[in-house]
Formats: structure tokens, C-alpha cells, sequence
């Protein structure tokens, strides 16, 4: 498992394929990226703050049932915190298996759970002033899923 | 103990964590404590519905206990991903 939680930028296409090089024993690999969505026209930043003492935890307990649910060879999750730009990615998941729906199935399971379960908050800076994005009712609805 | 603020709590409570010496044997104790102390906090913990908790960096409920606990968490429904 390989799990960052990072300020910086990424190159999604990059972590990608330093993944999934060099195996032989996977037969999928399924990745996801997050981008910072301008909505309406008018998003200036987006400001993410996280739980610094839990954050790592959250997640690798997320990944490890990923991990043992659909046997995966391997599994990636980077989140970033602090301001980003419209355009810039938010964060990516990819899961490694050796059949394409265990992949699919696992990246759906990590993103649900990430979404509502791993201590990051957001905050849209706009020209109307900054508010902070409310977590909507279907994500949570979206954990049933899997229960 | 350690009490922690993230996102609009932190914002409504205005500082993000902070040493409280307390009694409270659970939770909802506590934030009857800190509500009871001043507006501020009564304000944050208004709609314990709208927050979650965590208890030395483990997703809790209102409910449970503190003993032992050093960190506790208020936080607003997470949004990552």
C-alpha cells in the first residue's frame, strides 16, 4: 500500500505508471483522479484542511479493507491538503488486481469511503466570500453500498 | 485533555485546539460542560447532528465514555475525495 498526504502538486499520469510498472502478477489496475471543479466560473482557491494525527490512519484503515475485501496486489491513495487551483488534482486512487472488476469494484469502495470517512474539510473561495462545502446526504447513502 | 476544532467548528469556537480540564464522563457531558461555559461554544455544539466526534483519533459517537481518553475531536461531516 502506498499512501501519501501532501501539500504539493502531482502528476496523476506518473504515479500512475510508476504503480503499475514492473508487475507481472496483476492483470488490473483501475485509477481515479479528483480535480478542483470551478463550478460556476468564480472558484479562486480551495482550501482543504485535515486532522494531521488521524489522517494517515483513517486512510491506511480504508486501503487495508480495500486490500483484504478484493485481494488486491496493491493499492494507491494520495490526498492533498492546503490551497489548490481550479484544474489542479485533489487526489487519486489506484487498485491493482488480478481481474478487472475486483480493480473497479475496490477504487468505488475507496472513493466512498474517502469521501466521507477520512478527516479532510474543504472550503470554496469565491468573489462572494469563502464558505465551506457541506457533505450531501447521497455520500453517505453511497456507504450502504458496501455494507 | 486535548480538545481539538476542525472547519466551521474550529472558525465558530475560534481556536483549533485547546487543554480543557474537565469531569465529563462522556461526550455529551463534555459538550454540555463547554456549552454551559460560554456562547461560543453553546453556538458550535448547537446541532450535534451536523458534527462528528473523534476520540484519540478514532470516529466515536456523543455517547461514549472519556475515560482515558487524551484527544478528543469535533469536526463538521468530513468531505475528502
Amino acid at each position: 500500500m502506498h499512501i501519501r498526504v501532501q501539500p504539493e502538486q502531482f502528476d496523476a499520469g506518473a504515479e500512475l505508471n510508476a504503480f503499475a510498472q514492473g508487475r507481472s502478477d496483476v492483470g488490473a489496475v483501475v485509477s481515479f483522479t479528483g480535480v478542483v471543479r470551478d463550478t460556476d466560473g468564480d472558484l479562486r482557491e480551495m482550501l482543504i484542511e485535515h486532522y494531521p494525527g488521524m489522517t494517515q490512519s483513517a486512510i491506511t484503515k480504508i486501503a487495508q479493507e480495500a486490500v483484504d475485501r478484493w485481494v488486491l496486489a496493491d493499492c494507491l491513495v494520495i490526498h492533498r491538503y492546503g490551497s489548490l487551483k481550479p484544474g489542479e488534482p485533489i487526489m487519486m486512487v489506484a487498485a491493482a488486481a488480478a481481474h478487472r472488476a475486483a480493480s473497479f469494484e475496490a477504487a468505488d469502495f475507496l472513493m466512498d469511503y474517502l469521501k466521507s470517512r477520512a478527516p479532510f474539510w474543504k472550503k470554496e473561495l469565491t468573489s462572494k466570500g469563502a464558505d465551506w462545502v457541506a457533505a450531501k446526504g447521497e455520500d453517505e447513502d453511497a456507504l450502504n453500498r458496501w455494507r | 485533555m486535548n480538545v481539538m476544532y476542525f472547519a466551521w467548528v474550529r472558525e465558530r469556537i475560534g481556536v483549533p485546539q485547546e487543554s480543557v480540564e474537565t469531569e465529563a464522563a462522556t461526550v455529551n457531558d463534555l459538550i454540555a460542560e463547554l456549552s454551559s461555559r460560554e456562547e461560543r461554544y453553546a453556538a458550535a455544539f448547537a446541532d450535534t447532528s451536523a458534527l462528528r466526534v473523534a476520540l484519540d483519533q478514532e470516529l466515536s459517537d456523543f455517547g461514549a465514555s472519556l475515560v482515558g481518553v487524551r484527544e478528543v475531536a469535533f469536526f463538521p461531516p468530513m468531505t475528502g475525495g
